[in-house]
């Protein structure tokens, strides 16, 4: 993961509603194709949620890391 | 004497404006309110308009009667801030410096942020558009509605699901609902982002014979094949297209240094302190916040923001230091058939969800009238 560059990252911490994969989506939305786009949540539900989701709108996932007992995921626009 | 200046007369605007008017001495400041309209709206009132259960004119009022004295109102389109010189420029060319700054000028729907939107789809989040949707619902004798997000971010987020248990009770009513297919829609794999909210709603749309479409977020709208289509490749054909649109915040805002290229404003999420600027807060819909974009958390955040410049202005830094904006939002949501729900969260407590019931729909009906003397007053 070192030789990857994030190109925007939103901290949605203690965000339930709208919650970590909206903002991430939001994020996606905004994003050119390319970049590399990361969320960090403390939510136990984004670990099922983002990359199903993910994988659903057909968006790459690159991978997930814990930063300070929260977990930053990270992926990058395709299309 | 110092100078405070606060953008945006809404819920957060006003309640700043106010009580920065109670807790600070005539000569210790001037407080200026600029916003863009002289009338405050209560937005959450729009909901019931498309049902023709509320008359749009009962939901503003002039923003003068709701500030207090010491409040200088002045009415106007701020279009440049300049951070350097301190002054923000207001479309008649009128200038205004500050020492210190309040943004809350709140967020605005922009249905041309997707393709097809305005010729297609139909939306209550402003008072025009809620009062056409009226229109086209009286108009309706049956057929397929889609209703649900259309973009993000959006405020209220609960309020499609609330609109369409209301919309299943109109159509009822008018003995039309058997002639119609209604399907909601949602960008997660559920109908809510919060669990226990979905664990709950689910049930009550699949009770109400409300088709579910999830993983759907709109890309596009096709207003002559009537379609609307997702970014995950979905094809929903409609009759009647209800979708809330995207937001940005305000235009000087957008692809301004303090904010990002939609206007939100980088904003700390417990100091309300826009990033890199001790002279200037943010709250309510304009920040940059995951959070909810709510009245509710406009109105929890203004004392935080108060405390924090006071003890600025006053030089005394402990006082700074200390208040704390812990994330604290409040919502009511309409199940329909006289029944609500309610949610209280903040950043480290996970949402309580209330069973529907009678009383709290009551609660919230007491709240929409009483708002006016309660929330931006400061009473409460
Ligand atoms: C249908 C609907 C239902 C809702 N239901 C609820 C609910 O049940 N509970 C809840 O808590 N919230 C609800 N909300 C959300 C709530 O209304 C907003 O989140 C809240 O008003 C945000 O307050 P604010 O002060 O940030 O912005 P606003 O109240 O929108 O105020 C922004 C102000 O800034 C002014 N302004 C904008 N641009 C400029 C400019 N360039 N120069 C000068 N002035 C400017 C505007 O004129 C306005 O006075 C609902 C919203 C909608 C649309």
């Amino acid at each position: 993961m070192q030789s990857i560059t994030i190109t925007r990252e939103a901290d949605a911490r203690g965000s339930f509603c709208p919650g970590p994969l909206l903002e991430l989506i939001r994020q996606i939305k905004m994003a050119q194709v390319g970049d590399v786009i990361a969320v960090i949540s403390s939510d136990e539900g984004s670990k099922k949620d983002i990359p199903a989701w993910l994988a659903k709108a057909k968006q790459e996932f690159l991978g997930m890391e814990e930063v300070d007992g929260a977990t930053r995921f990270i992926c990058r626009k395709i299309k | 004497m110092k100078q405070i200046v606060v953008l945006g007369g809404g819920t957060g605007g006003t309640l700043v404006a106010n009580l920065l008017a109670k807790k600070l001495k005539s000569k210790e400041a001037q407080i200026t309110l600029v916003s863009a309209s002289n009338r405050h709206l209560y937005q959450p009132g729009w909901l019931y308009v498309p049902f023709g259960k509320q008359d749009p004119r009962t939901l503003s009022r002039p923003l003068a009667s709701l500030l207090r004295k010491r409040v200088k109102l002045v009415i106007g389109k701020v279009c440049r801030l300049d951070t350097t010189t301190q002054e923000v420029e207001l479309e008649d060319h009128t200038i205004l410096a500050y020492d210190y700054l309040v943004l809350a000028t709140g967020s605005q729907v922009a249905p041309e942020d997707i393709p097809g939107f305005s010729a297609g789809a139909h939306y209550f989040y402003t008072e025009e558009a809620a009062f056409k949707l009226h229109a086209a619902l009286e108009e309706f004798r049956g057929g397929k509605i889609v209703i649900g997000v259309g973009g993000l971010p959006y405020k209220c987020p609960v309020a499609p699901l609330e609109f369409t248990f209301l919309l299943d009770e109109y159509l009822t009513d008018r003995k039309i609902r058997d002639k119609t297919e209604l399907t909601y829609t949602f960008p997660l794999n559920r109908v809510f982002s919060i669990e226990s909210v979905a664990e709950m709603a689910q049930p009550l749309l699949e009770e109400r014979g409300v088709n579910i479409e999830t993983f759907f977020n709109l890309e596009e709208v096709l207003p002559e094949e009537k379609i609307a289509r997702s970014m995950e490749g979905t094809d929903l054909e409609y009759d009647l297209l209800i979708m809330v649109p995207p937001h940005r915040g305000a235009k000087f805002l957008q692809g301004h240094p303090i904010a990002d290229e939609q206007g939100w404003v980088k904003t700390d999420r417990f100091t309300l302190q826009v990033k890199g600027y001790p002279n200037i807060w943010a709250l309510g819909d304009t920040t940059d916040l995951p959070i909810s974009k709510a009245g509710s958390t406009a109105h929890f955040e203004a004392p935080v923001i108060v405390e924090r410049l006071a003890g600025r202005l006053r030089g005394i830094e402990e006082e700074v230091g200390e208040e704390k904006y812990e994330g604290h939002v409040m919502c009511f949501l309409e199940t329909g058939y006289n029944k609500a729900s309610m949610l209280n969260f903040d950043y480290t407590h996970p949402p309580k969800l209330h069973e529907p019931s009678r009383h709290v729909h009551y609660e919230k009906m007491v709240f929409n009238k009483a708002y006016w003397y309660l929330v931006p007053t400061g009473v409460l």
